[in-house]
C-alpha cells in the first residue's frame, strides 16, 4: 500500500536536548494511525517536522511525493493540523478563523462546517479571547475537519474537550476514514481513543519508535491475563517457561503468559480440569505502560492520562 | 463570611507581584514635576523671568489645551501648571494598576483559585484599591519633598503632591468600576481610558471656553479640572480635596455594589459578539494581518495627528522663544540644522517625531515575533501560505504605517503652522516634506529588527529597542555631551538631510533605503531556513 507519510532515522537537537533520535514512521494512505508516547517523547517536534516548520538534522522524510522543508507551501494545500493547544487571534471570532483558515488551505466545504459547529455544540461568534480551552479546540478541529484535505494531522486535539464531545470526535473522525479514505496520524496519550479509531499504532520514547504495527500484532508481542478456577491444584505451572506473576490460592490460577507459550500453559491448566476460565488480552495501556517501565525498579516513568 | 477576609494577604501579594514595577512608576512620576522645575529654573533663574514666561503664555490656547490655566506666575506655580500631564498619566497608571490586579486576574481564572481559599468576595478589589491608593500617597510625599528640595514652599509642594495622588486615587477608583463592566481586561482598559481622555478634553475645552482668569463651568465635569483647581503655590484651594474624597468614595460603593450582585468572571455588560462567518475579504494573509494591525495603525495616526497640530500649533510661540533664548536655539540648531528660524522648528520637531515614529516601526516589526511566541503564526504556516508572504504580511504595516502616520503629522503641521503664518498653501508641502524624508532612517531600524527576527529571534525585542535607545540617545542628547561625530553618525537619523532649509542631499538616503533593504532581505532569507516556532 502507499505510503503518506515515510519517515526514517529523524533526528532533532534544540540546543543540547535531543527531541528526536533516529525515529521511524510510516503512515499507509485511507488508515488512521495512532501516535502514542508520553509527554516530551517527540510526537510534536515529529509532526513539526511533516509540517516544514522544523528541519531535521538527519534523515529522510518524504510526505506525499515532496519533502516537506522545500515543498512545504505546495504539500500544505493537501493537509490540515490541529496542535494540542489551539490559540486563537483575541480579537477575531472562532467563524472567522474557521473561514480564514480554510481559504488560505484552499478551500473549506461550508455545508460540512455548518454541520460540524452543531455537532461540536460550537458558537462561532464568539471572540477568540472569549473562548474556553475545549472550545478552542473545537475552533482548529472544525477548521481542519471541514477542510477539503487528504490529510489531517491531529497533534492531541481532544486535550480539554469534555467526554460528550471527545464521543463527537470519535464518530466524525471515523465518518471521515469510511467516507472519503482520509489519512489520519493521531497523536494521543488517551489510550482508549487510540484503540477506538487507529488501525496501525507506533508508540515512541525519548524520540526513538519502540513499536510499529496493527494493535493485533502488538499484542501478538505481549502477554494474556489468564484467570481460571480448577478442579485440582495446578502442576508444573511455574516451571513453564514464558509465565509470569504467578499466584496459586488453592484451586484459584492467575498469571500472565507470553503469547508463544500460551498454548502450552492451556494444556497445564486442562491437566489439572478447568472448571471457569477468564483469558483477558492485553489493553493498549498494557503494551504502553510495557514501554515505559523502567528497567531496574519497575516504577512507571511515564505520565499516561486515563 | 467576611466579605474582607484576606484582603492583607492580598495587598502583600499584589506588593510582592508589582515589587519592581510599582516603586518604578511611584519614583519616576514623583520626580517629573521636580526635573521640570529644574531645568525651568535653569531656563529663567529670576522670579522676574519666570514671570514673564508665564505671563507670555496665559492666553496661548495650545498650551491652556495641553497644561490648563496658569493660576500663579511663581517658579512653583509654573512648575505645577507644566507639569500637570503627569496627573492624566498617574491616573491612568493608577486605574491600569487595579485592572491588573482584579479583572485580570479574574480573565486568567486566578481569582477562582483564590476564592476557593478563605478570601472574601470582596477582598480583591479592596487590595487592589488599598495598594493603589497607598502607592498615590507615598507619590505624593515623594513629589512634594522634590519640590520642598527646589526651595519651594512646603504648603504648596503637598498642595501639589496631594493633588496628584487625588487624581490617582480617583482614577484608581474608576478602574475599580469599569473592572466590574466587562468579561475582558482589555475592554475594561479600553471603557477607563476613554473615561480618561473624557476628562482632559473636558478640562481642556473647558479651560479654553473660560472668561478672564477662571476656566468654565466644563472643567469642573472633570476631575482633571478640580485638581488643577488646586492652585498650588498660589492661593491653595485645599477644600477641592473634599469633593475628589467624596467622589473616590461614591465610585468604590458602585464598585462593591456591583460586585456583590455579579459572578466571578463575568461582566455586567455582555461580552461583544463578532460574525459568524468571515467577510469575503478575509482571504489572505495581508487581510488577517491588516485585522491585526489596524486598531495600533489608527491609533499611532490619530495619535501623529494631534502631535502634528500641537507642534504646528507652538512652532510660531517656539521661534518667538527660540529667538530670545540661545541655550534653547542650540538645541534646536543641532536637530534642526542652521536655517531659518521656522525652519529650525519644523526640522526639529520632525526629528523628534521620526524617533517616535521608529517606535511604531520596530512594535509593527516584533509582531512577527509576538504571533510566533504566541503559537499564532503556525496555523497560517501551515497551510498554503509561504514563510516570506506571512512575514511581509506585517512588514507593510511596519514600514507603511509610519509612512502614514509621518505624512499625516506632516500635513497637520503644515497646515496649523501655515494658517499661524497665514501662509497654509507655502507650510503644507514643506510640513509634509519634512515628515517624509524621515522614513528611510525609520526604515533602517525595522530592517534591523526583522534581521534579528530571522536569525535570533529571542534577541529581536532586546535588539529592536536597544536601537531605538541608541537612537535616542544620540539624537537627543549625543551632541549635547559633545561626542564626537563617529559615535553620531551610527544613528541612521544623524544623516537625514534637514528639510525644509537645508540641501536634499539624495545619497545618504539612497544608502539608508539601500541599508534597510539589506537589512530586511539578510531577516527574511534567515526566517526562511530557521526553525518555527522558537518559543
Amino acid at each position: 500500500m502507499e505510503n503518506i507519510i515515510t519517515a526514517s532515522g529523524l533526528r532533532k537537537h534544540f540546543g543540547s536536548t535531543r527531541a528526536l533520535d533516529g525515529l521511524d514512521l510510516e503512515v499507509r494512505r485511507g488508515e488512521v494511525h495512532g501516535f502514542l508516547g508520553p509527554n516530551g517523547a517527540g510526537k510534536t517536534t515529529t509532526i513539526r517536522v511533516l509540517l516544514g516548520l522544523l528541519k531535521a538534522d538527519a534523515g529522510t522524510v518524504r510526505l506525499f511525493d515532496g519533502d516537506p522543508w522545500n515543498d512545504a507551501t505546495s504539500l500544505h494545500r493537501r493537509l490540515a493540523y490541529v496542535p494540542g493547544d489551539v490559540t486563537l487571534w483575541p480579537n477575531l471570532s472562532g467563524g472567522e478563523v474557521i473561514d480564514l483558515l480554510g481559504r488560505l488551505r484552499g478551500g473549506l466545504d461550508n455545508k460540512r462546517k455548518n454541520e460540524l459547529l452543531e455537532r461540536f455544540d460550537l458558537d462561532p461568534k464568539k471572540k477568540g479571547r472569549a473562548y474556553s480551552k475545549g472550545n478552542r479546540q473545537k475552533v482548529g478541529l472544525v477548521a481542519a475537519l471541514a477542510s477539503d484535505v487528504e490529510l489531517l494531522l491531529l497533534d492531541e486535539p481532544t486535550s480539554g474537550l469534555d467526554p460528550l464531545m471527545e464521543e463527537v470526535f470519535r464518530q466524525v473522525v471515523a465518518e471521515e476514514q469510511a467516507r472519503d479514505g482520509r489519512t489520519v496520524l493521531l497523536s494521543s496519550h488517551i489510550l482508549s481513543e487510540v484503540e477506538a479509531l487507529c488501525d496501525r499504532v507506533s508508540i515512541v520514547r525519548d524520540g526513538r519508535t519502540v513499536e510499529t504495527g496493527t494493535l493485533t500484532e502488538l499484542r501478538h508481542l505481549t502477554r494474556t491475563t489468564i484467570t481460571a478456577e480448577l478442579a485440582s491444584p495446578p502442576d508444573g505451572l511455574a516451571d513453564l517457561a514464558g509465565v509470569h506473576e504467578l499466584h496459586v490460592d488453592g484451586t484459584q490460577v492467575r498469571f500472565e503468559v507470553d503469547t508463544p507459550q500460551l498454548d502450552a500453559a492451556l494444556r497445564q491448566l486442562t491437566a489439572a480440569g478447568v472448571r471457569g476460565l477468564v483469558s483477558r488480552p492485553p489493553t493498549l495501556e498494557e503494551l504502553f505502560l510495557r514501554h515505559y517501565k523502567t528497567e531496574t525498579n519497575g516504577e512507571v516513568k511515564a505520565e499516561v492520562a486515563r | 463570611m467576611n466579605t474582607l477576609a484576606g484582603t492583607g494577604a492580598l495587598v502583600r501579594l499584589i506588593l510582592r507581584r508589582d515589587r519592581f514595577l510599582m516603586p518604578l512608576w511611584v519614583v519616576l512620576m514623583a520626580l517629573v514635576p521636580m526635573f521640570l522645575g529644574s531645568s525651568i529654573k535653569q531656563l529663567y533663574p529670576t522670579a522676574a523671568a519666570v514671570g514673564e514666561y508665564a505671563r507670555e503664555n496665559l492666553g496661548n490656547s495650545t498650551f491652556i489645551v495641553l497644561y490648563g490655566r496658569i493660576y500663579d506666575t511663581s517658579l512653583g506655580g509654573v512648575t505645577f501648571w507644566r507639569a500637570s500631564s503627569g496627573m492624566l498619566i498617574i491616573g491612568i497608571i493608577s486605574m491600569l494598576v487595579v485592572i491588573r490586579h482584579t479583572r485580570v486576574e479574574e480573565e486568567a481564572g486566578r481569582r477562582e483559585l483564590l476564592g476557593s481559599a478563605v478570601v472574601g468576595r470582596h477582598a480583591g478589589l479592596a487590595a487592589a484599591l488599598i495598594a493603589t491608593i497607598c502607592a498615590n500617597l507615598v507619590l505624593a510625599v515623594l513629589l512634594a519633598l522634590g519640590l520642598t528640595g527646589l526651595g519651594l514652599p512646603a504648603g504648596g509642594s503637598f498642595a501639589a503632591g496631594l493633588a496628584w495622588a487625588a487624581t490617582g486615587g480617583i482614577f484608581a477608583a474608576v478602574g475599580a468600576l469599569v473592572a466590574q463592566l466587562t468579561e475582558g481586561a482589555g475592554a475594561a482598559r479600553g471603557v477607563g481610558v476613554t473615561v480618561a481622555g473624557a476628562a482632559f478634553l473636558l478640562r481642556a475645552v473647558g479651560d479654553v471656553a473660560g472668561e478672564g482668569a477662571d476656566p468654565s463651568w466644563v472643567s469642573w465635569l472633570s476631575p482633571l479640572g478640580w485638581m488643577s483647581q488646586m492652585r498650588a503655590f498660589g492661593q491653595e484651594q485645599w477644600w477641592v480635596l473634599a469633593p475628589a474624597v467624596a467622589l473616590i468614595a461614591l465610585l468604590v460603593a458602585v464598585a462593591f455594589a456591583l460586585q456583590a450582585r455579579r459572578d466571578v468572571a463575568a461582566g455586567l455588560l455582555p461580552p461583544r459578539l463578532g460574525p459568524a462567518e468571515a467577510s469575503a475579504g478575509l482571504r489572505t494573509p495581508l487581510a488577517l494581518a491588516w485585522r491585526l494591525h489596524r486598531g495600533s495603525l489608527i491609533g499611532w495616526t490619530a495619535g501623529f495627528a494631534v502631535l502634528g497640530a500641537v507642534f504646528g500649533g507652538v512652532a510660531k510661540s517656539a521661534q518667538d522663544m527660540l529667538a530670545g533664548n540661545q541655550q534653547l536655539m542650540e538645541i534646536f540648531e543641532r536637530m534642526g540644522g542652521e536655517s531659518a528660524l521656522s525652519d529650525v522648528v519644523i526640522v526639529g520637531t520632525m526629528g523628534i517625531s521620526a524617533l517616535i515614529a521608529s517606535g511604531y516601526a520596530v512594535q509593527a516589526t516584533l509582531r512577527m515575533r509576538t504571533e510566533e511566541a504566541g503559537l499564532r503564526s503556525e496555523p497560517v504556516l501551515v497551510t498554503s501560505v509561504g514563510r516570506v508572504s506571512w512575514a511581509l504580511s506585517h512588514l507593510v504595516f511596519a514600514l507603511f504605517g509610519p509612512l502614514v502616520a509621518m505624512a499625516v503629522e506632516g500635513l497637520v503641521t503644515g497646515l496649523v503652522y501655515g494658517v499661524s503664518v497665514g501662509d497654509p498653501g507655502r507650510e503644507i508641502p514643506r510640513g509634509l516634506a519634512a515628515a517624509l524624508v524621515q522614513l528611510p532612517a525609520i526604515w533602517v531600524l525595522a530592517g534591523l529588527t526583522t534581521a534579528l527576527y530571522g536569525l535570533r529571534p529571542r534577541l529581536a525585542p532586546a535588539v529592536g529597542w536597544a536601537g531605538l535607545g541608541v537612537c535616542l540617545f544620540l539624537g537627543l542628547i549625543g551632541a549635547a555631551v559633545q561626542l564626537s561625530q563617529a559615535v553620531l553618525d551610527v544613528s541612521p537619523f544623524t544623516h537625514i538631510p534637514k528639510i525644509p532649509g537645508g540641501d536634499l542631499a539624495g545619497v545618504p538616503l539612497v544608502v539608508l533605503v539601500a541599508v534597510a533593504g539589506a537589512l530586511l532581505a539578510l531577516g527574511l532569507a534567515a526566517f526562511r531556513r530557521r526553525d518555527v516556532p522558537v518559543a
